[in-house]
C-alpha cells in the first residue's frame, strides 16, 4: 500500500483547517479549525514513523494529542468567557489586544 | 638719620641654608597654638545654645591662651643660636600618593612666629573688643566662633611647612571671612557682599593650586624645603610662571590691582571683624606668601618686577579712592589696600625690601586695627552711622576714641618717630634704591602715595572728629564701654611706640634675619636726607590741604556734584563696572543660553529626537496590529510559506 | 585568609532582606525597622570583610570562582581589590543612612507600598555589592543591567510626578549603553581564550588584541560607562532621574550607581584594552574638560535644586574621568577617593536639600531665601555640604580634587588647568545657592509649625558630615587601599608617571 496517499489526506485536512481558521468567524468553529490542523498533524507523524519504521512520530503524536486535550480545556474556557463577557462569539470583537 | 641706619648683628651668606631641626620643648606644642581658637570654634558651634552665656568668654580665653602659648615659644626661640631658630613640627602623614606625599606639618621659625605673635596679640584684642561691640547681638555664639575659626585659619596659614597645609589655612581664612562678612546675612546686600569676596578669592585660589601643580611637576614636592632648596635647578621661564602664579594667589587675598574689587564690599561685615580680617591680618597674608616664596622670587627678577608693579599700582589706587569716600569704613578699606600695596612694592625689591614689608605689615597690623576699632567705636556712638558727612566734631564726645585714633592717623600719615614713619619710610627708601628706571617709578610712586595718604587719612579724621558737628537730630553721642576702649588704647600705643622699640634696637631685623639674610641695597638715588625731607614736606602738604578744606571749611552733608576725577574715585575707579559689564553680564548669558542649549539642542534635539523618530516609526508599523485574529493566522501561514518556499529554493 | 565566602554572604544578605521583605504580609508594620536591621548587619559584615582584605596588595582577593554556565564560559567570580572595596563600603554605609532618611517617605498605609520601597533598596544594595564585586565579565554584565530594575520601580514608582518621563528616559538611556556593551563582552570573549571559565576576568587582562578591534571593543564598554557616569554629552538622563527621585534614591543612583560608570573605565577600559585607552585619551580628556565646565555653568543656571546638585555632580564626574585618563598614580588614586568623597558629598546635599523640600514643599529654589534663621541648623549643614562640594580643604572632597589637578598637570598641564576652572565656577554655584536658600530676611508666609533638624535627620547628617572631616583631614588609610590597585592598574596599561622636572635635570647638573 502506498503510504504517501496518507501523507495527501493529512495535507488536504490541513489546508481545510487553516482556511477554516482564516475564513470562519465563529470563535468555535475556527476552535475546530484548530482541531483539524492539529489532528493532520498527527496523521502526518504517524505516517511517517511507519514511513521509517522507527517510533518517534507515534510517540509525538501521542504528545499532540495530550497537549490538544488541555488545550481544549483551556480554549473553550476562554472562548465561554469571552461569550459571557461580550454577548458574541465572534473573532473579530475580540480584538482588544491592539493598542 | 642714625636711627635709620642701624644695621644688624648676624649676616648669614644663604638664608636657604637654614634647615628645621625637630622641634624641641614648647615649640614642640605649636601646634596647641592652632588647636585652641580651632577647639574654640569647634565647641560654640556644635555645642549650640548651651554655650551662649560663657561661649564668648571661653573664645576669648583660648584665644589668649594661644597668645601666651606663641611668646612662651617666641621665648624659647630666643635662647637659641640664630641659625638653629627653625624648627619643625611633624603631625601626620596627610596625602600621599605617587610621588606627592604631604605631611601636616608645621614650620616654627622667626618669619612665622612673628605673625603669630600679630595674629594672636591682635586677635585676643579684638575678642576683647567684640564683647562690647556684640554684647546685643543674638547671635554673639556664632560670631566668636567664627572669629576663633579664622584665627585658627589663620595661624595654619602662617605655622605651614608645605604650600598645600598653607593652602588649607588660606582658604579656612576665606572660609572664616566669608561667614563674618555675612554675619548680618538677612541684608541681602551683605550676603552678596561675603559671596563676592569668596568667589574673587577662589580666582587667586585657582592660580595658587595651578601654581602647586606646577612646583610638584617641577620639584617633585611641595614642602618648603624641598620647593626652596631645589629651587635653584629649575629654568628661569618654570620659576616666573610659578613666581607670577603665587602673586595672582596674593593678589585676590591681599585685594591687590586686579583682584581688589571685594574688599570694600567687605566692610559689610561687623566692624571687629574689618579691623582684624580685613586690616590687620588675612589681607596681608598675599605679602606673606611673597616673603615665604623669597627662594624663588630671588631667582626670577621678571616675577618680582610683577610683585612690585602690582604693588605700585594698587598703592596709588588705594590711595585715589580713599580720596573720594565717605563711608568712613570704605574710606579705611581703601587705604589698607593702598598701605597693602606699599607691602607688595616692598617684597617684590627683593632682598632689600623683605624685612620692612614685614616691618610695615606688623605696624600696619596696629595701627589700622586701632583705627577700625575707633571707626566701631564712632559707629557704636552714631547708631552705627557710617557717612563722615554726618559725624564732625567728636573730639568733644568721644575723647579716648579720638585720641586713640589720633594716634593711629599719627602712624599711617608717617609723623616722624610714630610706628608707621620708620616702617614706611624704609620701604620708600628702598623703592629709590632699586636698580635703574624702576628706581625712580617706584621711588616716586611711593613717595607720591605717601602724600595722598596724608591727605585722605586727615580727610578722615578731620570730618569725622572736627569742624561743626553735622549728626542727625536723634544721635546723642556717647563714649564706649571699656571693653571696647582698652584694645583700643593698647592698639594705640603699638601705633606710636611699636616702630621705635623695634626697628632702632634692631629687634626685628635681627629676629628676621637668619630667614631672610642680610642684604644690602644698592645706592640710593637721592641721598637720604633728602627723602626723608621731601616725605616729610608731602606729608605736611597733605594734611594742611586736608585741614583747609575738611577741618576749616564747612563740609556739605550730602556729597557735592564733582568732577570726572572724583566720581571716578568714589566708584571705586569702576572697578564693579568693569566687572559687571566684562564678567558677570557675559557670564550669565552664557549660562542662561547653555541652560537652553542643554534642554532644547541635547535634551530636545538629539535625545528627544531620537525617541520622537523611534515613536512614529512606531506608529507606521503598529498599523499592521489591527487585533484580527485571522490576519494575524494569515500572516503566520503566509510567513511559514515563505520561510518553507526559501528553504525549498536553496536546497 | 579564612575560607568562608564572605562576599557571596554580603551579597545574598541584603538580597535576602529584600525577599524576606516580599515574603511577609500585606501592612507587615516593621517594614523599614526590619530593612534597617538588615542593612546594619550588612554594614557589619562589610566592616569584616575589610578586616580580610589586605591593604598594600593591589591585586584581587577574596576571591570566590564558582563555574556558572560552563557551556557559555560564564562563572560566578567575585573578588575585590582596592578600588571595589572602597566603593564597596560606599554603599553599605550609605544605604542605612538613606534609609533612616526616607523613613517617612512612604507612609505604612496597610498595603504593601512601603514594604516594597525598602525592598527594592536592599535589592539595589545587594546589585550594587555585585556590580562592583564581580570578576567575570559576564556577571559584572549582568548585575549592570540587573541594577537598573530596582532603580527604574523606585523612580518609576515612588518619584515625582514626572516620574513616569524620567525612569523611562533612565531605563532607554541604560539600556542603550548596556546593549551596546553586551556585544563588546561577547566580542571579547571571542578574542579571549574561550573555555568554560572564558569570561573571568583574569583570562581577559593582557590578550593584546590590537588594531581596529581592540578599538571597537574599548567604544563598546566606554560608552556604556560614559552614559552611566554620565558625560557631556549623554548626561540629560541624570537630571531628571535625579529630580523625581526621592532624595534617597537620588543619594544611591548619583552616589554610588554612577560611580559604576567610572568604576568600569577603571577596571574594564583601561586593564582590558590598554592600547585602545591610550588611543582614546586625547578625546576622552576633551569630554572630562567640557563635562566639568559645561556641568558647573549649567549649576550656576539651574533654578531647581535637585537638579542643581544633579548638574554638580556631572561636573565633579569630569574630575573623576579627568583624572582616570590622566593616567598618573596621583591622578588616579585622586579619582578613585573622588569617588569615594563624592558619594559622601552627594549624598549630604542630596539629603539636607530633601529635608528643605519636606518643609516647604517645592524644589524650586526661588521659593526659599532666609532660612537660616528658620532651620539655622539645616542651612549650617548644607553650607557644609556645599562646602564639601566646592572643595574646600579640611573637608573630603578637596584631597582628591587637588590630586586629581595636581596628578593631571604632571602630563596634561592644559587640561589640568581648564579643569581647574571648575573651582571657582563650583564657588559660584554652591554660593549663590546657599545665598538665595539660607540669607536674606526671615520669611514671612511659613507656617509656624516649620522645624528645626529632627533627630532622625541628625542621624542622617552626622554620620556624613564626620565622614567630610575624617576623609578631609586623614585620607591616608582610605589612600591605602586604593593606590596598590591604581598601581596595579597603570602596570596593565603600561604607563610609567613622568619624572618630576629637576630630578631628570639634576643629573645632569
Amino acid at each position: 500500500m502506498n503510504l504517501s496517499a496518507y501523507i495527501y489526506l493529512a495535507t488536504l485536512l490541513f489546508a481545510l483547517g487553516a482556511l477554516v481558521v482564516l475564513l470562519r468567524r465563529n470563535t468555535i468553529i475556527v476552535f475546530m479549525g484548530v482541531e483539524l490542523m492539529l489532528n493532520a498533524c498527527n496523521l502526518a507523524l504517524i505516517t511517517f514513523a511507519r514511513m521509517h519504521g522507527t517510533l518517534d512520530g507515534q510517540v509525538y503524536a501521542l504528545f499532540v494529542m495530550v497537549v490538544a486535550a488541555a488545550e481544549v480545556v483551556v480554549g473553550l474556557a476562554i472562548i465561554m468567557s469571552i461569550y459571557r463577557a461580550r454577548r458574541s462569539a465572534s473573532v473579530d470583537d475580540a480584538n482588544l489586544l491592539k493598542l | 638719620m642714625s636711627v635709620l641706619e642701624t644695621s644688624v648683628g648676624v649676616a648669614l651668606a644663604d638664608p636657604s641654608a637654614v634647615t628645621a631641626v625637630e622641634a624641641t620643648g614648647t615649640s614642640a606644642l605649636a601646634w596647641l597654638v592652632i588647636a585652641l581658637p580651632l577647639l574654640g570654634a569647634a565647641l560654640l558651634l556644635v555645642g549650640g545654645r548651651v554655650t551662649d552665656t560663657f561661649g564668648p568668654l571661653l573664645a576669648t580665653a583660648l584665644s589668649w591662651g594661644s597668645f601666651v602659648l606663641g611668646a612662651l615659644i617666641v621665648v624659647q626661640l630666643y635662647g637659641r643660636a640664630a641659625e638653629d631658630r627653625s624648627m619643625s613640627v611633624q603631625l601626620w602623614d596627610w596625602v600621599s600618593a605617587g610621588e606627592l606625599s604631604v605631611h601636616a606639618g608645621l614650620l616654627v621659625d622667626p618669619l612665622s612666629m612673628a605673625f603669630v605673635l600679630l595674629i594672636t596679640f591682635v586677635g585676643s584684642l579684638i575678642h576683647v573688643y567684640s564683647l562690647g561691640y556684640m554684647a546685643n547681638d543674638p547671635d554673639k555664639r556664632r560670631f566668636f566662633a567664627y572669629l576663633n575659626l579664622f584665627v585658627a585659619a589663620m595661624l595654619i596659614l602662617v605655622l605651614a611647612d608645605s604650600y598645600l597645609v598653607l593652602f588649607v589655612g588660606w582658604e579656612g581664612v576665606g572660609l572664616a571671612s566669608y561667614l563674618l562678612i555675612g554675619f548680618w546675612n538677612h541684608n541681602p546686600a551683605y550676603a552678596s557682599a561675603a559671596n563676592k569676596a569668596f568667589v574673587v578669592n577662589r580666582i587667586g585660589d585657582f592660580a595658587l593650586i595651578i601654581a602647586m601643580a606646577y612646583m610638584l611637576a617641577t620639584f617633585g614636592a611641595l614642602d618648603f624645603a624641598t620647593v626652596h632648596g631645589s629651587a635653584g635647578s629649575a629654568t628661569q621661564t618654570t620659576l616666573t610662571i610659578i613666581g607670577l602664579l603665587l602673586l595672582a594667589g596674593a593678589c585676590g587675598k591681599s585685594a591687590q590691582f586686579p583682584l581688589q574689587s571685594w574688599l570694600g564690599d567687605a566692610m559689610a561685615g561687623p566692624t571687629p571683624v574689618s579691623a582684624l580680617i580685613h586690616a590687620a591680618t588675612m589681607v596681608t597674608a598675599g605679602v606673606y606668601l611673597v616673603a615665604r616664596s623669597q627662594a624663588i622670587y630671588d631667582l626670577t627678577p621678571d616675577a618680582r618686577l610683577a610683585v612690585a608693579v602690582v604693588g605700585a599700582i594698587t598703592l596709588l589706587y588705594g590711595a585715589i579712592v580713599g580720596c573720594a569716600k565717605d563711608d568712613i569704613k570704605k574710606a579705611l578699606a581703601a587705604s589698607t589696600m593702598s598701605q597693602i600695596g606699599y607691602m607688595m612694592l616692598a617684597v617684590g625689591l627683593g632682598p632689600i625690601g623683605y624685612i620692612y614689608a614685614i616691618f610695615h605689615l606688623i605696624t600696619h597690623g596696629f595701627f589700622k586695627a586701632g583705627m577700625f576699632l575707633g571707626a566701631g567705636s564712632v559707629m557704636h556712638a552714631m547708631n552705627d552711622r557710617v557717612d563722615m558727612r554726618r559725624f564732625g566734631a567728636l573730639s568733644r564726645e568721644v575723647k579716648i576714641t579720638w585720641i586713640t585714633f589720633g594716634a593711629g592717623w599719627l602712624a599711617i600719615i608717617g609723623f616722624p618717630f610714630t610706628a608707621g614713619w620708620f616702617s614706611k619710610d624704609h620701604i620708600i627708601e628702598s623703592a629709590f634704591s632699586a636698580p635703574g628706571w624702576q628706581g625712580w617709578v617706584f621711588g616716586l610712586v611711593a613717595l607720591l602715595g605717601a602724600g595722598i595718604t596724608a591727605f585722605y587719612m586727615s580727610r578722615l579724621f578731620f570730618m569725622t572728629f572736627h569742624g561743626k558737628a553735622r549728626w542727625e537730630d536723634d544721635i546723642h553721642p556717647h563714649e564706649s564701654p571699656l571693653t571696647m576702649t582698652i584694645p583700643m588704647m593698647v592698639l594705640a600705643v603699638g601705633s606710636l611706640v611699636l616702630g621705635a622699640v623695634l626697628y632702632p634696637t634692631g629687634l626685628l631685623s635681627g629676629w628676621l634675619e637668619p630667614v631672610f639674610g642680610h642684604a644690602e641695597g644698592h645706592e640710593s638715588l637721592l641721598p637720604l636726607i633728602a627723602i626723608q625731607v621731601s616725605v616729610f614736606v608731602l606729608m605736611v602738604l597733605g594734611v594742611g590741604l586736608a585741614w583747609l578744606r575738611y577741618g576749616r571749611d564747612e563740609v556739605p552733608q550730602v556729597a557735592p556734584e564733582a568732577s570726572f576725577a572724583t566720581r571716578a574715585a568714589r566708584q571705586d575707579l569702576f572697578q564693579d563696572e568693569f566687572n559687571e559689564q566684562f564678567l558677570r553680564r557675559p557670564g550669565a548669558a552664557l549660562v542662561v543660553g547653555l541652560e537652553t542649549a542643554d534642554k532644547d539642542v541635547v535634551d530636545n534635539a538629539m535625545v528627544g529626537g531620537t525617541s520622537r523618530g523611534l515613536a512614529s516609526l512606531a506608529n507606521v508599523v503598529r498599523q499592521a496590529q489591527n487585533g484580527f485574529v485571522r490576519s494575524y493566522a494569515l500572516t503566520m501561514l503566509a510567513g511559514i510559506v515563505a520561510i518553507l518556499g526559501a528553504v525549498w529554493v536553496i536546497q | 585568609m579564612s575560607d568562608m565566602p564572605w562576599l557571596t554572604i554580603l551579597l545574598a544578605l541584603p538580597a535576602l532582606g529584600a525577599l524576606a521583605l516580599v515574603l511577609m504580609p500585606r501592612g507587615f508594620a516593621r517594614s523599614r525597622e526590619l530593612a534597617l536591621g538588615v542593612s546594619l548587619v550588612t554594614l557589619v559584615l562589610a566592616l569584616f570583610v575589610a578586616v580580610e582584605f589586605i591593604v598594600g596588595n593591589g591585586h584581587i582577593q577574596l576571591q570566590e570562582t564558582y563555574s556558572w554556565i560552563p557551556q557559555f564560559g560564564v562563572s560566578f567570580a567575585l573578588g575585590v581589590d582596592g578600588i571595589a572595596l572602597s566603593m564597596i563600603l560606599l554603599s553599605v554605609i550609605l544605604v542605612p543612612i538613606c534609609l533612616v532618611a526616607a523613613w517617612d517617605d512612604v507612609p505604612a498605609d496597610g498595603t504593601r507600598r512601603q514594604q516594597g520601597y525598602v525592598a527594592w533598596i536592599l535589592l539595589l544594595e545587594a546589585m550594587m555589592i555585585g556590580v562592583f564585586a564581580a570578576t567575570d565579565i559576564f556577571l559584572f554584565y549582568v548585575f549592570f543591567e540587573a541594577m537598573l530594575v530596582p532603580v527604574y520601580f523606585l523612580i518609576g514608582q515612588y518619584g515625582g510626578p514626572e516620574r513616569a518621563r524620567a525612569a523611562t528616559t533612565f531605563l532607554l538611556y541604560s539600556l542603550l549603553g548596556g546593549l551596546i556593551m553586551l556585544v563588546a563582552v561577547i566580542g571579547l570573549y571571542v578574542a579571549g581564550p574561550g573555555g568554560g571559565d572564558g569570561f573571568l576576568l583574569e583570562n581577559l587582562t593582557g590578550l593584546e588584541i590590537g588594531g581596529v578591534t581592540e578599538k571597537l571593543l574599548f567604544l563598546g564598554f566606554f560608552i556604556a560607562f560614559a552614559i552611566k557616569a554620565p558625560m557631556f554629552p549623554v548626561h540629560t538622563w541624570l537630571p531628571q532621574a535625579a529630580t523625581e527621585a526621592r532624595p534617597s534614591t537620588a543619594v544611591l543612583l548619583v552616589g554610588v550607581l554612577d560611580k559604576v560608570g567610572t568604576f568600569g573605565m577603571l577596571r574594564y577600559c583601561l586593564q582590558l584594552f590598554p592600547e585602545a585607552s591610550q588611543w582614546a585619551t586625547p578625546m576622552v580628556l576633551v569630554l572630562a574638560v567640557i563635562s566639568i565646565i559645561y556641568g558647573a555653568l549649567l549649576a550656576i543656571g539651574q533654578k531647581d535644586m535637585m537638579r542643581l546638585i544633579a548638574f554638580t555632580s556631572i561636573s565633579h564626574f569630569g574630575f573623576i574621568v579627568l583624572g582616570i585618563f590622566a593616567m598618573t598614580t596621583i591622578s588616579q588614586t585622586g579619582s578613585t577617593l573622588y569617588m569615594v568623597n563624592h558619594g559622601f558629598t552627594t549624598a549630604a546635599l542630596f539629603l539636607i536639600a530633601g529635608m528643605l523640600i519636606a518643609r516647604r514643599g517645592s524644589r524650586n529654589i526661588a521659593d526659599y531665601g532666609g532660612w537660616q534663621r528658620v532651620t539655622p541648623l539645616i542651612a549650617g549643614t548644607l553650607l557644609v555640604s556645599g562646602l564639601s562640594g566646592l572643595a574646600l580643604p579640611g573637608l573630603n572632597a578637596f584631597v582628591s580634587e587637588f590630586m586629581v589637578i595636581i596628578g593631571t598637570f604632571q602630563r596634561y598641564p592644559a587640561a589640568a588647568v581648564l579643569g581647574a576652572t571648575g573651582v571657582i565656577l563650583a564657588a559660584l554655584y554652591i554660593l549663590l545657592w546657599y545665598q538665595k536658600i539660607a540669607t536674606g530676611p526671615a520669611p514671612e508666609n511659613l507656617s509656624s509649625t516649620t522645624r528645626d533638624m529632627t533627630v532622625r535627620e541628625k542621624f542622617v547628617v552626622a554620620p556624613l558630615v564626620a565622614a567630610f572631616l575624617v576623609l578631609g583631614f586623614y585620607p591616608k588609610p582610605v589612600i591605602e587601599m586604593l593606590e596598590p590597585a591604581v598601581t596595579t592598574t597603570l602596570q596593565h596599561v603600561g604607563v610609567t608617571d613622568p619624572a618630576s622636572a629637576t630630578s631628570a635635570d639634576g643629573s645632569e647638573g
